[in-house]
């Protein structure tokens, strides 16, 4: 029994790595373009917008009906030659900047795309300020010397 | 006493360090949480950003029982009209159908049924009622993409230049008519 439920977790993980793996490709083949490399370049774009019904899915991922309608719309306008940033433009259009899955650097997410490297700033001067100040060990006093030597000399 | 390693005070300032970065932190998701209780924050909003201006290119075929329309249409109304996405799949449509039932009085209202087979458009309009003085078909949801719509209902409130006035991307109810759509409705006559 416990070796069963053991065998089954191992299955149960080994489905969930790949279950992205799996999951990430257009439901129908026939929804994508015969040239790979288009395909390719579509998947890329598509990979960078959200699907605005499940929201922390791309198009590329999700299943659901918009999702599926904005692929094909990605996808039309990557066989007619344009490129990413002008398919994202049309995108970000009609649905605001919400269907980017990486906001854009603007002044309102200019903290956000900051804060790696302020957290990191505030790290280095955290470390250079505690690391600067030593504790400097207190001189001993006549009365402590002398009771060390006591101690020192009974050993 | 000496102290070894930190002296007290600075103990005490690595002591609070962490504990105030927590205490913003959970100030920040207190007042997104509270915000997202009374509905002034949701994460969810999509906030396309059609308010504001003309309505986009498209037409749209006849749905029983009504007639379609074009954005040549809209662009020719002289007193403000609603566009309705709404579906027969689509349960808050329902919900929201009595609202629409009670504002067709007021604002002519045009319908456009997203991704609906017009067999079940027209069944739906039958059994829950038909508050639309136009219908048009977007069966297959392109339409619906370029105004932005991201699920049934929603509704655009389009002034008699032809723009969009008001967004609305959710079922109206009582509150949504007399506090955002009646808003907007008393911009365009003025």
């Amino acid at each position: 029994m416990f070796q069963r439920g053991r065998h089954a977790s191992v299955a149960l993980a080994a489905m969930l790595f790949l279950a992205p793996v799996l999951a990430s490709a257009v439901d129908d083949p026939s929804e994508m373009l015969p040239d790979p490399k288009q395909e390719a370049r579509a998947e890329a774009i598509g990979s960078q917008l959200r699907c605005l019904v499940c929201q922390n899915e791309s198009i590329e991922d999700s299943s659901a009906g918009l999702a599926r309608d904005l692929r094909k719309v990605v996808r039309e306008h990557v066989a007619k030659g344009e490129n990413q940033q002008q398919v994202i433009a049309w995108m970000v259009s009609r649905y605001g900047d919400f269907i980017r899955l990486s906001p854009p650097v603007t002044v309102a997410t200019l903290l956000l795309w900051g804060m790696p490297a302020l957290a990191l700033l505030a790290g280095i001067v955290g470390a250079v300020v505690i690391f600067r100040k030593k504790p400097q060990a207190a001189p001993l006093t006549d009365e402590e010397r002398a009771r060390l030597e006591e101690l020192s000399r009974e050993r | 006493m000496s102290a070894d390693g930190p002296s007290l005070g600075r103990r005490r300032v690595m002591m609070a360090l962490p504990l105030a970065g927590a205490g913003v932190v959970g100030a920040a998701f207190w007042g997104m949480l509270s915000g997202m209780q009374k509905g002034s924050f949701n994460p969810h909003d999509i906030n396309a950003p059609s308010a504001g201006r003309p309505v986009p290119d498209f037409a749209v075929m006849d749905q029983t029982p009504g007639v379609g329309f074009s954005s040549h249409d809209l662009q020719a109304i002289t007193a403000p009209v609603l566009i309705n996405f709404f579906a027969s799949w689509c349960i808050p449509c329902i919900a929201e159908m009595p609202q629409l039932l009670k504002l067709r009085d007021r604002l002519p209202i045009w319908g456009i049924a997203y991704k609906d087979k017009p067999d079940n458009a027209a069944g739906f309009l039958r059994h829950a009622g038909n508050p639309y003085a136009r219908i048009g078909s977007d069966f297959e949801g392109r339409v619906a993409i370029d105004w932005g719509v991201s699920g049934v209902p929603e509704s655009f409130l389009i002034a008699p230049d032809g723009k969009i006035v008001w967004h609305g991307a959710a079922g109206l109810n009582n509150d949504e008519v007399q506090n955002a759509l009646d808003a907007a409705l008393g911009q365009t006559k003025r």
